[in-house]
Parts: C-alpha cells; structure tokens; sequence
C-alpha cells in the first residue's frame, strides 16, 4: 500500500511540504505541482531534505508547470522525474490513494 | 453510485485537518463534508495534525467575531457514527496543548501511528 | 430578497423560504410558514420543531433523519421512531420542511 502525496504551495511560502515529508510512508511517492514545482528545480534550501526524500520513494514533478516558472532548463534535484498531464494521471491510478496536501 | 453504495461497498475515508480554524473555510467545510460522507455509511475517521489541533480547542468563541461556534458540532459526530478521532501528539506539544484542552475524547497518536493510520485508508481528504 | 410577514413584521427569507436570520424566530414564523404550506401545526410537528431548535443550539448543526428518527422514537416511543411517521407530519421531507419551520439553515448534510 503506497500513498501518491500531491503538495502544490512553494514550501517558502506555506508549510504543506515539510508537513507532507514528516509522515511520508518509505515508498511513498511525493509529485510537485503548481507553486511547489519551484523546489523541484536543485540549489534551493530544500534540496537536501528532497534529495534524502527520494531514496525511500519516487520524486515527481509536473513539467508544464515547472516550464511555466522558468524552470525548464535549470537541472533538477536528483531522483526526480518530470512528468507531463498523462504522466500524473498515470501516477493516481498506479498508487492505492492520493492525498493532496493542500 | 446509489447502486454501488446499496450494495454495500464500503470505504475507509480519512478526513486530515491541518488548519486553525476561523481564518479560513478548510476547517468547515471539512468537518460538513465529514457530515455528509456519513450519511453514505462508509467507514470514516478524522485526523487533526499540525494547526488542525486548534480546531478541536476547548472554549472558542467565534461569536465575537460573528463567526458560527460549528466547535459544537464536533461533538455530535458520534451520533453519525464518526467515532474515530486521532490526533497527533507532536502537533498537540508544538503548540504548548495538551489532551485536556480538546473538546471531545479523541485517540491522541505518534507521529509514526499517524502514518500507518494514513496507510490504511482507501481514500484521503485533507483540508 | 423573499421575505415573510409575521405579525406585522417582515423577516427576510432565502428564496426557498428559510429565514435568513436564526434571531428571527418565534413560534408565530412556524405557523405562518405552515399556513403557506396549507398544514396546521399540531402538538406532533411541535415536538419535532422543539427538538430540531435545541439540536441545533446544542450542536450547530440540523441534525440527519437518523438522527432525528432516533430522537423522536426515544422521546415519544418506538412506534414513532421511524420516517413514516416523520413523513405523515412533514410530507415535504422532515429535515427540510421541519427545519424551515423551526427557523433552522436548509441542511445541508441531510438527504
């Protein structure tokens, strides 16, 4: 049993990341969406905490809205992989329930 | 969906509240949602961690912000078989609570329980 | 916005007939929104009308039928508490009619 957590508030501005990665189950994955995309991009205060993250599950984020910000190009944290509309959609079903931290 | 609910497919929902109540709707609207999932029959419990645990604060009164004192309500949801209510013990010492300042039994929980208990669910909404 | 008169004064209501303001209330707002309806209140609509307003001061909230049918069948006796009789007195569904008469929110948890 494995939860899919959504977060989408950059972690500077509200907390839901950080509340989301003290109960994240070990296989857990964890997918960045809107506003959150911005720490998916490496060199940010929370590249350490994503990084330890994404050896005990899998790391997302949803490129459309990394691209949206500028952040296309910049190198990502490492574990992550960048998804697209389908990809997400994939995600929900393969995993036994999504919670979105909102 | 009626169909699917007569014939008796039942669920295990989790509610998980993480606001202070008053300065948003989350905490309302949680907690009318909770209300209405009951009346389906599914197996529901709620969760409060981080601010969510002031939602659950003894002695609010919102009146003096012409607010609705909807605190009360979390007192008849055993009467719509919502009998689980967990609470995260690490969100209760962060803010200086304790067990005694809630306003109704609850199961107080370790952050680890927290989450096996989120693990054990068919669907999680959190506000 | 709807309003209803009741003796002499006008009460703002939804556009359904609830009243805007719970303050509002007096038992005279139950009669005159019965007559509306074509239905005189008896003793009967009284006791669920009471229970419905203290439920709600109590809770905040309009309780579900199943917990009203519950309420009911134990203050008045097991042959009442059941919807049939609930529907007999309140044939517009008990939580919405009731409830609009006893000056209460339209339920929104009730179905």
């Amino acid at each position: 049993m494995a939860t899919l957590n959504i977060v989408n508030k950059s972690p500077f501005e509200k907390r839901s990341l950080d509340q989301c990665l003290a109960r994240i189950n070990e296989g857990d994955a964890l997918l960045l969406i809107e506003d959150a995309t911005v720490v998916a991009a490496s060199g940010t205060a929370y590249t350490e905490q994503l990084t330890s993250a994404g050896k005990s599950g899998a790391l997302y984020v949803l490129q459309p809205d990394l691209e949206a910000r500028g952040f296309a190009d910049k190198p990502l944290v490492d574990g992550f992989n960048a998804v697209d509309y389908k990809g997400f959609v994939a995600l929900a079903a393969e995993y036994d329930r999504v919670h979105s931290w909102l | 969906m009626e169909e699917e609910y007569s014939g008796g497919v039942e669920k295990k929902f989790l509610y998980v509240n993480r606001r202070v109540p008053h300065g948003t709707v989350y905490a309302l609207e949680s907690l009318e949602t909770v209300l209405i999932g009951a009346a389906f029959d599914q197996d529901v419990s709620m969760l409060f961690i981080d601010d969510g645990v002031y939602q659950l604060k003894k002695e609010q009164n919102p009146d003096s912000i012409d607010f609705k004192n909807f605190a009360k309500a979390f007192r008849a949801l055993e009467m719509y078989d919502v009998e689980k209510l967990f609470v995260e013990q690490e969100s209760l010492s962060e803010r200086g609570l304790t067990e005694s300042d809630l306003l109704v039994d609850v199961e107080v929980i370790s952050r680890e329980q927290t989450k096996a208990l989120i693990d054990q669910q068919d669907v999680v909404l959190s506000f | 916005m709807s309003s209803i008169e009741v003796e002499g004064k006008t009460l703002a209501t939804d556009e359904e007939g609830y009243l805007e303001n719970l303050a509002d209330w007096e038992p005279a707002v139950a009669t005159v929104m019965a007559e509306i309806d074509d239905c005189e209140l008896s003793d009967n609509h009284w006791e669920v009308i009471n229970f419905l307003r203290e439920y709600y001061e109590e809770y905040q909230i309009a309780p579900a039928v199943r917990v009203l049918t519950k309420a009911i069948g134990k203050k008045l006796g097991k042959e009442y508490g059941n919807g049939k009789y609930l529907y007999e007195l309140y044939p517009y569904g008990p939580a919405k009619q009731a409830c609009k008469y006893a000056g209460l929110p339209k339920p929104t948890g009730c179905v």
